[in-house]
């Protein structure tokens, strides 16, 4: 499994789980993970998904694009949803009334449903300890309604309801640390992914679904709509949040921390900012302040990664 | 025919009646006076007389959340709230019955906030009375128990495919131990079948649901559950009468006593019905022509048997539970009079309120209520609501 990049490219399922003809934007990087994580899951799992853009992409009717069991009920909910799925698939076959068979349980949402409106779900259902897995696609705003700050949302963004003006710099707050929260759940797994590491990121869900317990994985999903970034350009800024610590590929087993990729070096954080018409105006002092945050926690993630 | 006669609280017993039911999945959370029905239910988990996943939730969302998952797979699902908790779940409880997802809800009735109050009312269930499930209103204990075999067994039907809350007054029935006859566990089994959901979610056979729908196929999608709900009909009638033939306890959409010559009639839900009809036999002694209607099935409402009930009556007096603030009176009133609009025969409608928040209606107080309503019927002052009781 440690190797599995080296032979990832082989090794991809060739059969679509998600499959094309879905309505997301140009250069969704959102799509583009769902389609990887789908890839990675396989045809034995049941996913729920809460209300948002994948949903709405996808699951127009009396279309669907979904070619596994899915199922949406309602926001804040698909935690809890698939919490029960997972429970009552395990009565039937405990109670002999579904023939036994290995399936995942897979909520995701993004990170409105996850760091908003759905925290309190998310936290009962791994507090609970179901075997599932909780997927936030992370593009940083209430992007499905048109651009509003979630509490994902990093600080200088300018979204529709954080914007920047004469008296604002945009969000002001810092983004929550979602990752850190499932840590704190003492869950066997946690990890972040972003699918310009596409390997890396099927890697950890293959990995999240291998094992017994609740796993969180967190997505970092660019999106050129709500970033004003060109529609060409997510894969770059995808690597650009990794390369520059903004966003690090981590992983949490079982408490150990572990960094996946670690970058020769990180790019200034300018690198990432500059070319985002959210961040566009922002000075370079208020960009020092981000530099200096990012270096601290990048920092501090590495000393959890060496056991210090 | 018939089992053992037990004293038991009536909770105890609906969730003994929810294991003979051998239910797969229990999600509910903790809220008077509903607690006591989960309570025992973890309990014949633990100790292994139920074999089922117990999911103790963090909310009531998070319940009604969990119950839409595990009916989705093909469970068999059951739940328990009040007021508050039944206010949180109320946005997955629309859903939950959108979707076509089979389960049962005790819904310990109990008043809505604010003031706070736990005690019993149906501001609750009125809050969600167009919600697309069905709702039945239970009398006793007894009731209580026969009304959850029943709820599943419509709900899972494949014609019907619904979620059914049994409504129980909250203290007056919850905390009360009454003497219930239990049916054998071999009787519930031939009354209850296994439920098979055809599209349940598998990875066999993958479905989508909860798609979203766009203008062109909402109306269309409403004009089902419509249709869903009123086509239940049929099959809620042969559940009842199937179980009256297994256990010789009968249950009707609308039921009576000593209506059939009565001029007035008092309108009940829920417990009321047996005060009601201890006070009409007195009454009865002292001449007045008068009797009771029950209105056991809520959703969907029984409009012909209402009809064919109260047509020719002079005036019904229609105790409601629950207020339609600026509105035209209770919501039961007001559907009442509604279903008897221009109808031949129909007899006058004097609307009470009464019994909010567990305020005790005592016999002596249907009795004031049932004379007072004739008199208002008599001199033609029915329009409105009395709020019954109130101080100052």
């Amino acid at each position: 499994m440690d190797r599995f990049s080296v032979f990832a490219p082989r090794l991809v399922e060739k059969a679509e789980n998600f499959t094309s003809g879905h309505r997301a934007c140009q250069g969704c990087a959102e799509a583009l993970a769902v389609r990887l994580v789908m890839k990675a899951l396989g045809r034995d799992t049941i996913v729920a998904m809460a209300t948002g853009c994948m949903e709405i992409v996808s699951s127009p009717l009396p279309t669907t694009a979904w070619m596994v069991p899915w199922i949406h009920v309602a926001f804040e909910n698909a935690s809890a949803v698939v919490s029960g799925c997972e429970a009552g698939m395990k009565a039937l076959m405990r109670k002999g009334k579904v023939p036994e068979k290995k399936i995942t349980f897979v909520a995701m949402g993004g990170d409105g449903a996850t760091a908003d409106i759905g925290m309190g779900q998310i936290s009962g259902v791994m507090e609970r300890g179901h075997d599932m897995i909780y997927i936030c696609y992370d593009n940083e705003a209430y992007m499905n309604t048109g651009i509003q700050r979630s509490s994902s949302t990093p600080y200088g963004a300018s979204t529709t309801t954080s914007p920047a003006g004469k008296y604002s710099i945009g969000q002001h707050t810092q983004k929550k640390n979602l990752p850190q929260i499932a840590v704190a759940h003492n869950i066997p797994y946690v990890a972040t992914a972003c699918p310009s590491f596409p390997f890396d990121l099927m890697q950890k869900v293959k990995k999240a679904s291998s094992i017994q317990g609740p796993a969180y994985i967190h997505i970092l999903s660019v999106c050129p709509t709500g970033w004003r970034i060109p529609i060409d350009e997510s894969i770059r800024y995808g690597r650009l949040a990794v390369d520059t610590g903004v966003f690090p590929l981590y992983e949490v087993v079982d408490g150990s921390y572990k960094m996946t990729y670690k970058p020769y070096r990180l790019r200034p954080v300018n690198d990432y900012l500059k070319g985002q018409g959210r961040f566009r105006h922002l000075t370079d002092k208020e960009t020092g302040v981000i530099q200096d945050r990012v270096t601290k926690e990048y920092e501090g993630l590495l000393k959890r990664c060496e056991g210090r | 025919m018939g089992g053992k006669r037990k004293g038991i609280e009536v909770s105890l017993a609906i969730a003994e009646a929810v294991g003979q039911a051998n239910a797969d999945v229990i999600a509910a959370y903790p809220i008077t006076p509903q607690t006591h029905i989960v309570e025992h239910l973890s309990e014949l988990v633990a100790n292994g007389e139920l074999d089922a996943e117990f999911v103790p939730v963090e909310s009531e969302h998070s319940a009604m959340s969990v119950c839409c998952g595990s009916a989705a797979v093909g469970a068999r699902t059951f739940t328990s709230t009040s007021s508050q908790g039944l206010a949180l779940m109320s946005e997955i409880f629309f859903i939950a019955s959108s979707m076509r997802l089979p389960m049962v809800m005790a819904l310990a009735n109990r008043s809505l906030s604010g003031p706070l109050s736990i005690w019993n009312d149906h501001t609750d269930t009125m809050m969600v009375r167009d919600a697309g499930w069905i709702h039945v209103f239970v009398e006793n204990g007894q009731d209580a128990y026969d009304h959850i075999f029943w709820a599943f067994r419509v709900g899972e039907d494949p014609d019907v495919l619904l979620p059914v809350a049994v409504n129980f007054d909250g203290f007056i029935l919850t905390h009360m131990i009454e003497p219930i006859e239990y049916e054998k566990d071999e009787t519930i089994k031939r009354y209850l079948p296994e439920f098979r959901l055809k599209n349940a979610l598998h990875p066999d056979k993958p479905v989508s649901m909860g798609c979203f729908g766009m203008p062109e196929i909402y109306t269309e999608a409403q004009m089902s559950r419509e249709d869903g709900v009123t086509g239940s009909y049929p099959t809620i009638i042969k559940a009842w009468e199937e179980w009256g033939e297994l256990t010789g306890r009968q249950y009707h959409p609308i039921e009576t006593y000593r209506a059939d010559d009565a001029e007035y009639c008092i309108v009940t839900m829920g417990s009321y019905g047996e005060t009601a009809m201890e006070v009409v036999d007195t009454l009865r002694e002292e001449g007045e022509k008068v009797g009771v209607v029950k209105i056991r099935l809520w959703r969907p409402f029984p409009f012909d048997e209402f009809r064919g009930a109260v047509l020719g009556k002079k005036a019904l007096i229609v105790i409601d539970r629950a207020i339609s603030f600026g509105g035209p009176g209770g919501p039961v009133a007001s559907e009442l009079r509604s279903a008897l609009y221009k109808k031949e025969g129909s007899p006058v409608i004097v609307n009470y309120v009464a019994g909010l928040a567990g305020r005790d209606v005592s016999r002596n107080d249907f009795r004031n209520i049932i004379l007072e309503g004739k008199a208002k019927a008599e001199s033609g002052d029915t329009e409105g609501f009395i709020l019954y009781g109130l101080r100052g």
